[in-house]
């Protein structure tokens, strides 16, 4: 029966090519406009470690002798100082910890007269690629003892593999980063969180970096900082290399726990740490600490920018309007065949197979304008991806969002067709006959 | 006019399908109006003046590899060459650019103490950084020479040098914070006392946080160091900033192999940046709006047209009775001159309902009611464009068609 319905369907689409055309396009536009901007709020505001963001923590806390209301709000810093963010990560009361800060300067290969080019890097410390599961392609991560030996080491990324090296396997080798000479120990494939849940100076959506050493040799080589500082009271006076002492918070410090109650008790240690430093003089305000998750923490920045969202109302407006436009001319449709529905009830077709067939009619509308919607979208995310927004170039259609895509598409037109057919089938078969 | 009635009681037997139509029009009108209302709030922004001389401000910016320069001869002589390049009028090294995105920025004080800020403010750094940009000081002076200390000097905390206690800021810093009366009034930055000495034009700062304090700008008599996002600012003679951009960093390499240039740009290619995302948004909002009116026209060709092809029938006895092909134009005119005032009339209702939803998500003002007469008016024209060919096609219809079957 269905097989037939299908057949009635596509000649009668066929009979009124414009009508079906206008149908299939308003249905199309509609849809390529919800699908790319869905998409694009889909990407900005997803996980960007899905498996571990539950695990993952950013403790604040405050460290400051005045809030001077503008920046924090309530809240304490979004950074830590290097003194507190030390003895948080001395103290190792997580499960992993790793204190970074971002960076950027010029790198080249040691031994050539390759041109230096500029390029993001993360000072941390040793567990961060534990921390974050960042994928090893050649050698390993470094260890805490070389942390604190301070080494000339690196670890690199892939892009960076290819550029420096041609993609060999370049352990042992050797970077010159900000002028001073690295030896690579690894080189991660390619990661790149959105967004930058990390460290948000970097922008929320900036792309990884492609340097990572640790913290303690990034302030022996005097290695530029990029990133914010908030400094207060005699820390407005302080030089880049005098940072370790100074009353600013330029450093974040990220730690996995991986169970509620390991998170309750760093949240008491956290807690207690304040108390200790209010007691030693060195924090003059209320204790106010912060233990939030990597999606509560995005939540609290507000990352998703706030346009995505109007873009998605508007999209879900015009789709509407293209619905509605639907729902009209497929009234129209169906009304003008009047007698046909006649002629079909008085050769003893249900009300209820005649209503199958109008619905069925309308399901290959909004399959055609599935597909038609598909190519909108495709060609809406590529215009995206051409748009100066950081998050722009991660646009892309996955599977789930191309599900989506053909589920809206046809359901949305087989409830824009159900009252046309339902409008239809009330057609008094005799009524129609007769004015034959 | 005449032919009111007959229309709403023809409408009245098409309840469903007018009630579809006047819907669509209604939802385009709103959409519309809201959408073009983002547009002109985001393309005044976009207009914004910058206080900046823009058509002939340039900046090079150097990154020196293995730590930055800092010995202040150096960057004396490095300065002295680039303004002796043809074309340079005015050279700083300054900490920030307006809409330069990367800002330094400070709380100031009326009161030092008050533990919040009167203000939060960009601070500009750079020997004269305001002729450079080409601001212009509206009263005072602009900075003498022996006010100026280097930056390194005062971070480190040296007592022996001179550390600046005069400040120029703009003229929305005086306006907002002295009444206008900034003039020899003191403010504390970092609680030290800071003497106003001048008041400049509005210039803007690099970013904004907050728009109410777009110009929150002061200057200060500092020598910037390089590096920490430093950046030689130029303001050249006019059409000469490619040759100067490209002069400048022949030039700053020469004087230092070891330093990298980090960017090098004309002062229009700043400002883009800075809205490029607003433009991206504008953009799209007109797109959608353009899709919307062609998909409401659409709507209402489709509808007229099968109108039209019903009431065949209709027409042929009205014009066998005598009414002109005119007659019948102007009746599918008018049919959809009603259709679209009832879309108009809800539409304007829906419009401020979205407009009351934006002002409470997105801070965007009251709608101004002059959007809606032109929605009206455009709604309107759009109606009457897209019945055209088919109410045309109606007045075609014969007399004869009365008599015929169906």
């Amino acid at each position: 029966m269905f097989g037939y319905f299908l057949e009635l369907a596509l000649r009668s689409l066929k009979r009124s090519k414009a009508l079906t055309a206008l149908m299939v396009l308003a249905v199309a536009m509609g849809i390529g406009a919800c699908m790319t901007t869905l998409t694009v709020l889909h990407v900005v505001s997803g996980d960007p470690i899905p498996g571990k963001s539950q695990k993952l923590f950013y403790p604040q806390i405050e460290p400051r002798d005045e809030d001077n209301g503008f920046y924090t709000k309530g809240e304490p810093p979004e950074q830590l100082s290097w003194r507190d963010a030390m003895a948080l990560l001395k103290a190792g009361r997580a499960d992993r910890q790793a204190v970074m800060t971002g960076g950027m300067a010029p790198v080249q290969q040691a031994d050539t007269t390759q041109d230096p080019f500029f390029v993001r890097a993360r000072y941390t410390t040793a567990d961060f690629f534990a921390l974050f599961d960042v994928p090893l392609k050649y050698g390993h991560a470094w260890s805490a003892t070389e942390d604190d030996r301070r080494e000339r080491i690196a670890v690199i990324s892939s892009s960076l593999n290819d550029k420096l090296f041609h993609g060999e396997d370049s352990i042992g080798r050797t970077v010159r980063f900000n002028g001073a000479d690295l030896r690579v120990v690894g080189v991660i494939e390619t990661w790149r969180p959105h967004p930058h849940f990390y460290d948000l100076n970097a922008g929320n959506y900036a792309e990884g970096e492609d340097v990572f050493l640790p913290l303690g040799t990034s302030r022996d080589i005097h290695a530029p900082r990029s990133g914010s500082r908030d400094c207060w009271g005699k820390g407005h006076q302080v030089e880049e290399n005098t940072l370790e002492t100074a009353d600013c918070v330029w450093v974040q410090l990220w730690v996995e726990l991986d169970t509620p109650a390991r998170v309750a008790d760093y949240k008491a240690f956290l807690v207690h740490y304040s108390e200790e430093q209010l007691a030693a003089g060195r924090f003059h305000l209320p204790v106010n600490v912060r233990l939030r998750n990597v999606m509560a923490w995005l939540d609290s920045q507000k990352v998703v920018p706030k346009d995505v969202h109007l873009q998605v109302w508007l999209a879900l407006g015009f789709f509407v309007v293209c619905l509605v436009n639907t729902v009209g001319l497929m009234l129209a449709k169906f009304m003008r065949r009047s007698a046909e529905v006649g002629v079909r009830r008085a050769l003893g077709a249900s009300r209820g197979a005649v209503f199958a067939q109008l619905v069925t009619e309308a399901g290959m509308v909004g399959l055609a304008g599935g597909v038609a919607g598909l190519l909108f979208a495709v060609l809406g995310l590529w215009l995206v991806r051409k748009q100066p927004d950081q998050y722009a170039s991660l646009a892309h259609l996955d599977l789930p969002m191309l599900a989506a895509t053909f589920g809206m598409a046809i359901g949305a037109t087989v409830v824009a067709g159900l009252l046309p057919a339902w409008r239809a089938c009330q057609i008094t078969p005799a009524l129609q006959l007769k004015s034959q | 006019m005449l032919d009111i009635r007959p229309i709403l009681s023809t409408l009245h037997r098409h309840k469903v399908t007018a009630v579809l139509l006047v819907l669509e029009i209604a939802l385009t009108c709103a959409i519309v109006c809201n959408a073009v209302f983002l547009v002109r709030q985001r393309l005044d922004w976009m207009q914004m003046s910058s206080g900046v001389d823009e058509a002939h401000v340039v900046d090079v910016r150097p990154v020196a590899m293995g730590g930055t320069l800092e010995s202040h001869g150096r960057i004396e002589e490095t300065l002295a060459s680039l303004r002796n390049i043809p074309g340079v009028e005015q050279v700083s090294l300054m900490n920030q650019i307006p809409l330069g995105k990367e800002s330094w920025n400070a709380g100031i004080k009326l009161d030092p103490n008050v533990v919040a800020p009167a203000m939060h403010v960009a601070n500009y750094y750079g020997d004269n950084a305001i002729p450079t940009l080409g601001g212009q000081i509206e009263e005072g002076r602009d900075f003498r020479p022996d006010e100026y200390a280097w930056l390194d000097d005062i971070t480190s905390g040296r007592t022996d040098v001179v550390i600046p206690h005069v400040v120029i800021v703009t003229r929305f810093v005086a306006d907002q914070l002295f009444h206008g009366h900034a003039l020899g009034k003191v403010l504390y930055l970092d609680d030290i006392p800071m003497r106003i000495i001048g008041v400049t034009r509005n210039i803007v700062r690099p970013n904004v946080f907050d728009r109410a304090t777009t110009y929150g700008s002061i200057f200060l008599p500092v020598h910037m160091t390089e590096g920490l996002g430093a950046t030689y600012v130029m303001r050249t003679k006019p059409g000469q900033g490619d040759s100067v951009i490209k002069a400048a960093a022949a030039k700053l390499r020469e004087l230092d192999p070891n330093r990298v240039i980090l960017s090098k740009r004309h002062f229009s290619e700043v400002r883009d940046a800075f809205f490029a995302s607003d433009r991206a948004m504008a953009n799209l909002l007109v797109g959608v709006c353009v899709a919307l009116l062609v998909i409401t026209a659409l709507g209402i060709v489709g509808l007229a047209s099968f109108w039209v092809s019903q009431r065949r029938r209709q027409i042929g006895v009205r014009r066998a009775l005598g009414a002109t092909r005119r007659d019948v134009l102007r009746y599918f005119q008018t049919e959809n001159f009603l259709l679209a005032t009832m879309g108009i009339a809800l539409g304007m209702v829906m419009a401020y309902g979205i407009n009351i939803v934006l002002m409470v998500h997105y801070e965007l003002p009251r709608l101004p009611a002059a959007y809606l007469p032109m929605g009206a008016i455009v709604l309107w024209a759009l109606g009457q464009i897209a019945v055209w060919a088919p109410a045309h096609r109606a007045s075609n219809v014969p007399p004869v068609e009365a008599t015929r079957g169906n």
